[in-house]
């Protein structure tokens, strides 16, 4: 038997993928946009829907960046109205850890669980800095190396919150006039250096008992917290030998917490391009890529491994001559790919090396070093390459991150999908109501044991 | 006579306001945690042309003890979050208004004032908050971040208790102009899609908003862009100097709780007077009253029917509000009688839901479209337009210079 593929869709906006500059580039905000897309991502019989999030405009040289979209509704919100419009589809929301409490993100999740009949997730995130904090009266934020401690404090104190209620507390028996068999639900206490919280939690038991958790942190502590606590990981390793690096890596974390292989998913965010042969679809994903990295977003890209201010530079010319600014990322703010420049002054070196061999300008040069796009081609190859880096367990399957807003997701569901189903790697409707079903995970039993299957 | 049409709001909580709700033949405890149930009573509202619902929630499990948990398994316990409910319920609706009750004491105003701009989106400008403040001990258990006094019967007098009370409410004032702000954070214009420079947004048109207030500080600007209402409705609801002070200085409407016409002038002249010693004199401020309605075809049988909900809650039902038990064309007698007292609208708490709903709807909704004094169709597109509030400039834009 081939392994079943995860596909979910990635609501586009806040990113360098998004090319909102296309003529058929919607709203990221109105209503009727989440509608659409999520209804087409149902369609096409998707796992969930999934929203990213950033509590604070991204900065550069302290102003906001302004060549991405900027600005996207509140997550919870959104997925409860999508809750209106879909019935079977997942929900995912990315909710940070650091400028939160539980008890209220607790409540949240387990409303959106209810209003949404068992489709909530939680992608928990651990942004933590004090640029962020500015937005928030707690103001707190954290030193980097206390951002998982806190996560993983916050994520057991919320589960502890989840399982408070067993499920059976509401009997509603008119006649008796007993509406609760319990007269004290929700009872909890939690202490430790995070939270020391205690009392009764307001929300009876959800359909899914917990919603469905998320991680998407790269780091080793990101990983061992996936591994020890989350059911699905969003990653950025889509290509086949760095998806099946990390795919073992993360999997083979999990005996080491009791838990087996089936019990995390892996689903990294992917792109893709289709054309009616593999020409047509390379040259659109050149299109693309040249929307995507605009004369002006060249430059962003250059200044953020750089590290000071290029707004003179040319980029039709090459690269800049000097080296970039050693030390601590102090030209963007509030986005987490800075920090993926381990080495900024050997990375320029090798940009420029690669230039001035291939002939190319800063914005061509960009183009190709900082391209994402996962699968290009026909219906029939990317569905086989989806289909074969599955069964080579580079993934479980993949978050799409089309490029367009709404409608850029269709194509894949009517070309790709169903040449999947064909394959017989993907199902041609839902088979449960719940996210833990289409994910083919347990419900959650209070104290977290899996419910025996029925 | 001429006649002002009336607002009308319906209080929605639970299976109702009577304790015993939940008992009736009609009611339907168990679906109280499903969409289906909410759905349900939003179209019966909008069915009815009412102008908004609000949504009854607290970070803590419904208690009789106004102090703390009462461990009673005969009422309704358990709830749902009031905004997300809101967002789940608007897409089904297109008229009606949502006021969902968010607490100001243990929440983020950056958090909730995008969540409220992102009902406004989802409802295409039917938005607004009805906020609360929280001084229960428990409650503050739930988030440990402060020391709250224990505030109990014996010592409400106590004046380290009242400073703290109003402190609260001060804080919510600053809660709401952090909720204001950011709303305005964003102009209407601000995105701009500009090919030609690669700019998708004119930054100068997006603002900082470096709120400082006595606890805490907020930098913006919002992650959301203005809501389509540019401010979305703030609303809350007060029995005493304290809260009429929150209500004149942050709010577009207000909810008291008279007990005749004569106690209704007296308080729409309490809020009228903290507005305006808060210099909003000019500015639209709407005061209903809040009323909890059981509601029958004759009087008796309404009688009765609060007579079986006491006896099945073991205690004779009173409330923060006056208690009316009749049928829709007294209630529309004492609607009219009170607002000639200055109120502008009411909000009814059903006793029961769906019943009470339903002789709102049905009943009293009718009447006093025969009287001249409630809306025959919905005259505008938002909550907004529904009381009669301009879309406001936002307080960042630019003013026009003039020549
Ligand atoms: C694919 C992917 C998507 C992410 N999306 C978000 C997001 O939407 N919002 C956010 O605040 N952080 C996001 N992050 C950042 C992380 O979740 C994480 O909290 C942060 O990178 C710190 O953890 P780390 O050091 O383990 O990477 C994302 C990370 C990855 C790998």
């Amino acid at each position: 038997m081939p392994k079943q593929i995860h596909l979910a869709a990635h609501f586009p906006g806040v990113n360098n993928t998004t090319v909102w500059s296309d003529p058929a580039s919607g709203s990221h905000i109105e209503f009727d946009s989440f509608r659409e897309f999520a209804q087409i991502a149902e369609a096409g019989k998707l796992d969930f829907v999934f929203l990213a999030e950033g509590l604070r405009l991204r900065e550069q040289n302290d102003r906001i960046y302004d060549l991405d979209v900027v600005g996207r509704p509140d997550t919870f919100t959104v997925l409860a109205a999508l809750a209106a419009v879909t019935e079977r589809i997942g929900l995912t929301g990315t909710i940070n850890s650091t400028f939160n409490e539980p008890y209220e993100v607790a409540r949240q999740f387990a409303t959106l669980d209810h209003l949404s009949d068992g489709r909530a997730a939680w992608n928990v995130v651990t942004s933590w800095d004090a640029f962020t904090g500015e937005n928030f009266r707690r103001g707190g934020f954290l030193a980097q190396a206390d951002r998982y401690d806190r996560a993983r404090s916050f994520l057991q104190t919320a589960l502890e919150l989840f399982d408070s209620w067993r499920g059976d507390e509401v009997v509603a028996d008119k006649d008796r006039g007993t509406f609760l068999a319990d007269p004290h639900p929700g009872a909890f206490a939690h202490r430790d250096a995070f939270f020391d919280i205690a009392g009764q939690f307001d929300v009876p038991r959800s359909p899914q008992g917990r919603p469905v958790v998320f991680q998407a942190g790269d780091s080793d502590e990101g990983r061992d917290f996936a591994a020890a606590a989350a059911d699905v990981i969003f990653s950025r390793h889509s290509t086949l030998e760095a998806g099946q690096a990390f795919y073992a890596d993360v999997k083979g974390r999990l005996p080491r917490f009791g838990r087996t292989r089936e019990e995390l998913l892996i689903m990294p965010a992917a792109t893709f391009v289709l054309g009616d042969t593999e020409d047509e679809a390379a040259e659109l994903a050149h299109e693309v890529r040249m929307a995507q990295v605009s004369p002006a977003t060249a430059v962003a890209f250059l200044e953020q491994l750089w590290n000071r201010d290029l707004s003179d530079h040319d980029p039709d010319g090459p690269l800049p001559s000097v080296d970039p600014v050693a030390g601590e990322n102090t030209i963007a703010r509030g986005r987490a790919s800075v920090r993926m420049h381990r080495d900024p002054v050997a990375t320029a070196h090798e940009w420029r090396a690669k230039a001035e061999a291939e002939g190319l300008t800063s914005r061509e040069l960009i183009v190709e070093v900082t391209g994402r796009q996962s699968f290009i081609g026909t219906p029939a190859t990317v569905a086989a390459t989806i289909d074969e880096f599955v069964q080579a367990d580079a993934s479980d399957g993949f978050v799409l991150a089309p490029h367009i807003t709404p409608g850029g997701l269709a194509p894949f569901v009517e070309q790709v999908v169903p040449l999947l189903q064909e394959r017989g790697v993907f199902r041609t409707d839902y088979e449960g109501t719940t996210l833990r079903e289409h994910l083919g995970l347990p419900l959650r039993q209070p104290g977290g044991a899996a419910a025996a299957a029925s | 006579m001429t006649h002002t049409p009336l607002h009308l709001v319906a209080a929605l909580e639970g299976a109702g306001w009577h304790p015993a709700a939940w008992r009736e033949p009609g009611a339907r405890p168990r679906e109280l945690l499903t969409a289906r149930y909410w759905v349900d009573l939003a179209a019966e509202a909008e069915r009815g042309l009412l102008d908004a619902v609000t949504i009854e929630d607290a970070l803590q499990l419904q208690s009789e003890d106004p102090f703390a948990p009462d461990d009673r398994t005969d009422r309704v316990r358990g709830r749902l979050d009031a905004v997300l409910l809101a967002a789940r319920v608007a897409p089904t609706t297109r008229h009606l208004g949502f006021l969902p009750t968010a607490v100001t004491t243990h929440t983020e105003p950056f958090h909730l004032s995008k969540a409220v701009a992102t009902l406004d989106h989802v409802s295409t400008g039917r938005a607004g908050v009805r906020v609360q403040v929280a001084v229960r001990a428990d409650t503050a258990g739930h988030f440990g971040r402060r020391e709250v006094p224990t505030v109990s019967r014996d010592r409400h007098d106590d004046p380290e208790v009242q400073r703290f009370v109003a402190d609260q409410f001060d804080e919510a004032a600053e809660y709401v102009e952090v909720l204001r702000r950011l709303w305005d954070s964003w102009e209407d214009d601000a995105e701009i899609r500009d090919a030609a420079t690669g700019r998708f947004v004119d930054v100068d048109k997006l603002h900082h908003v470096d709120f400082e207030g006595r606890s805490f500080s907020v930098r913006g600007p919002s992650i959301t862009p203005r809501p389509p209402q540019g401010q979305p409705v703030v609303a809350a609801l007060g029995h005493a100097e304290v809260p009429w002070r929150l209500i004149g200085r942050s709010a577009d409407l207000g909810f008291v709780t008279p007990t005749d016409a004569a106690d209704a002038a007296r308080l729409v002249a309490a809020v009228r007077s903290e507005q305006a010693d808060a210099g909003r004199a000019e500015e639209t401020v709407h005061v209903f009253g809040d009323l909890v309605v059981a509601l029958d075809e004759d009087e008796a049988t309404a009688r009765e029917r609060l007579q079986r909900l006491d006896e099945w809650a073991g205690v004779a039902f009173t409330s923060d509000a006056h208690v009316f038990t009749g049928t829709p064309s007294q209630l529309a007698d004492l609607l009219g009688e009170w607002q000639q007292a200055g109120l502008t609208g009411f909000r009814l708490r059903p006793a029961t839901l769906p019943h009470d709903l339903e002789q709102i709807t049905r009943g009293l909704v009718p009447e006093l479209q025969r009287r001249g004094l409630f809306r025959t169709g919905y005259e505008a597109d938002t909550l907004r337009g529904l009381l009669g509030l301009g879309r406001p400039a936002n307080r960042y834009a630019a003013q026009p210079t003039n020549a």
